[in-house]
């Protein structure tokens, strides 16, 4: 879905929000309360300059509106894959973003993650899988790599993977995979407001991800291999 | 001097921590194994790339996880990346000292990548809950596989990092790059440039390291120690202080495009802006003088 689209059915047509670039931002209505909308489109590289820009919004809602909710639109071909990104320490950046979301979690702000076109690899971990918690739209694209590009790093052969998808989620890209391991809370159908309004009352604060993947069967031993390890002698 | 480069995970918890205080938690005899690689034909490994437990450094309680990059390039998968959020939220449940994370990484396992990619995002997350708790996290980057991809972030989220001159920390590996961009973008063959762009002598003149050391394990138990006592807290104060240090890096590096510089030019050209002086004999200068240069 486009950006402007998604924006216009969850905050009506004078939404205010900005596109600059490939960035995203605005502070938004919603049910009478002011929300920051941080996000990305055109399937945007997340590079140094890309991940410095969100976290500075975060750090000033941070700072300037303690306590308001923050929703990060997503929208990317993952990291961006530059040697200049790497000299300048696109990890670091990425930590960085990581770090300020996870402060602005820890004081009280509600952050909602939604992918609402593709979300790949690097440039999607430290956007809607370090919120606390992260939604998808049914037509959205989350993956690590393609099938036929994973065949060839791996060396297995495609025909093997496609099949395999069909009964293990780990290794196919698809948003319903993700719901099933856990790491997409739930996907956003039909009244979007709804949704929003669901998710900001009752998304939970504590991570529970490896739970929802061995309760919904499509990450069945991550939550249990966290217990032994807090439970052996 | 015993390269830590050349150790295997298990040699280094041994070489590293105090003698015989290394306790496991899901050893290899207990045969927790990814469920994922076996449906692939795969072969898997009893502790999945990974070893986690409790030891002593020094005499003080650590929890401790090694990464064997010999397995899979130590990538983390459904398992690994469990091993390690179980050792964090024990951690936090337990209070040791310190957390160290021995890493060896080349990120996400592509056999269970949705899977792995989660795993990383509860590894910060439980990793951050650790650090606010007070606790340091400690990395030590120095093996043959360098630490990229989702680790390459984790390992940035930790208080303190500890890296050799032949340690690597990145995000994208060269290999990825060059698959991308092309050999102009980044020859992963130009060992000299890798290092320049990656490498540990870099890391430390940017800041990206807290420590630099030789390739010998004692320099890496001995900086260790040493990071101890080194919580940093994660404040507002904190992270606006990091955003500027990164705002003025991006600065400090002038675009590319018109101007006529040669790619090779680009790491000394930052180490220049940095502050260095004479920065292109940087990548001979020994592990000594590098470190008396560091300006950040």
């Amino acid at each position: 879905m486009q950006w402007n689209s998604l924006v216009t059915q969850l905050f009506g047509p004078y939404h205010g929000m900005r596109e600059d670039g490939d960035f995203l931002q605005g502070e938004v209505i919603f049910d009478g309360e002011p929300v920051a909308v941080i996000g990305t489109t055109h399937h945007a590289p997340i590079g140094v300059r890309l991940a410095l820009a969100q976290a500075r919004v975060v750090l000033d809602t941070v700072t300037q509106h303690p306590g308001r909710p923050i929703l990060l639109l997503i929208d990317t071909q993952g990291q961006q894959l530059r040697r200049r990104d790497e000299l300048l320490g696109i990890n670091r950046a990425m930590a960085h973003l990581g770090a300020s979301i996870d402060l602005a979690r820890r004081r009280g702000h509600r952050v909602i993650g939604l992918v609402y076109d593709q979300a790949l690899s690097g440039g999607f971990i430290t956007s809607g899988l370090i919120a606390d918690a992260c939604y998808a739209l049914p037509e959205a694209e989350i993956r690590v790599m393609r099938i036929p590009a994973m065949a060839r790093v791996t060396k297995l052969p495609e025909e093997k993977l496609t099949a395999l998808s069909q009964s293990n989620p780990v290794f196919a890209p698809g948003v319903q995979n993700y719901v099933a391991m856990g790491g997409v809370r739930s996907l956003w159908q039909g009244d979007l407001q709804a949704c929003l309004r669901e998710a900001l009352a009752h998304t939970p604060t504590e991570d529970q991800r490896a739970r929802d993947g061995a309760e919904r069967g499509g990450r069945r031993m991550a939550a249990a291999v966290v217990q032994r390890v807090l439970d052996d002698a | 001097m015993i390269s830590y480069a050349e150790c295997s995970a298990r040699e280094r918890l041994a070489l590293l921590l105090d003698a015989g205080s290394f306790h496991e938690w899901l050893p290899p005899s207990e045969r927790v194994t990814s469920p994922h690689l076996a449906q692939l034909g795969v072969p898997c490994a009893f502790d999945d790339g990974v070893a986690v437990g409790r030891a002593l450094l020094d005499g003080r309680s650590v929890f401790v996880a090694a990464q064997e990059g010999a397995f899979m390039g130590g990538s983390v998968g459904e398992v690994h990346g469990a091993k390690l959020v179980g050792l964090l939220q024990r951690a936090l449940r337990d209070r040791p000292a310190a957390v160290l994370l021995l890493a060896e990484s080349g990120g996400v396992r592509l056999h269970e990548a949705n899977a792995g990619l989660i795993a990383v995002s509860e590894v910060m997350r439980a990793l951050l809950d650790v650090r606010t708790a007070g606790m340091p996290v400690i990395v030590l980057i120095g093996g043959a596989n360098g630490c990229f991809g989702g680790m390459g972030i984790v390992a940035r989220c930790a208080d303190y990092i500890v890296m050799s001159d032949v340690g690597r920390l990145a995000m994208s590996g060269p290999e990825v790059i060059e698959a991308s961009h092309g050999v102009d973008e980044f020859d992963s063959r130009d060992r000299a440039l890798v290092w320049r762009t990656t490498g540990g002598k870099h890391r430390w003149l940017t800041g990206d390291c807290d420590a630099l050391v030789e390739d010998d394990v004692a320099a890496f138990r001995a900086a260790a120690i040493a990071a101890l006592s080194g919580s940093k807290p994660l404040t507002l104060a904190a992270l606006e202080q990091e955003h500027v240090l990164l705002t003025d890096r991006l600065h400090a590096l002038p675009s590319t495009g018109s101007t006529a510089t040669t790619d090779s030019d680009e790491a000394t050209l930052l180490w220049t802006a940095l502050g260095i002086p004479d920065a292109q004999q940087v990548p001979e200068l020994s592990v000594d003088a590098v470190r008396a240069l560091r300006t950040v």
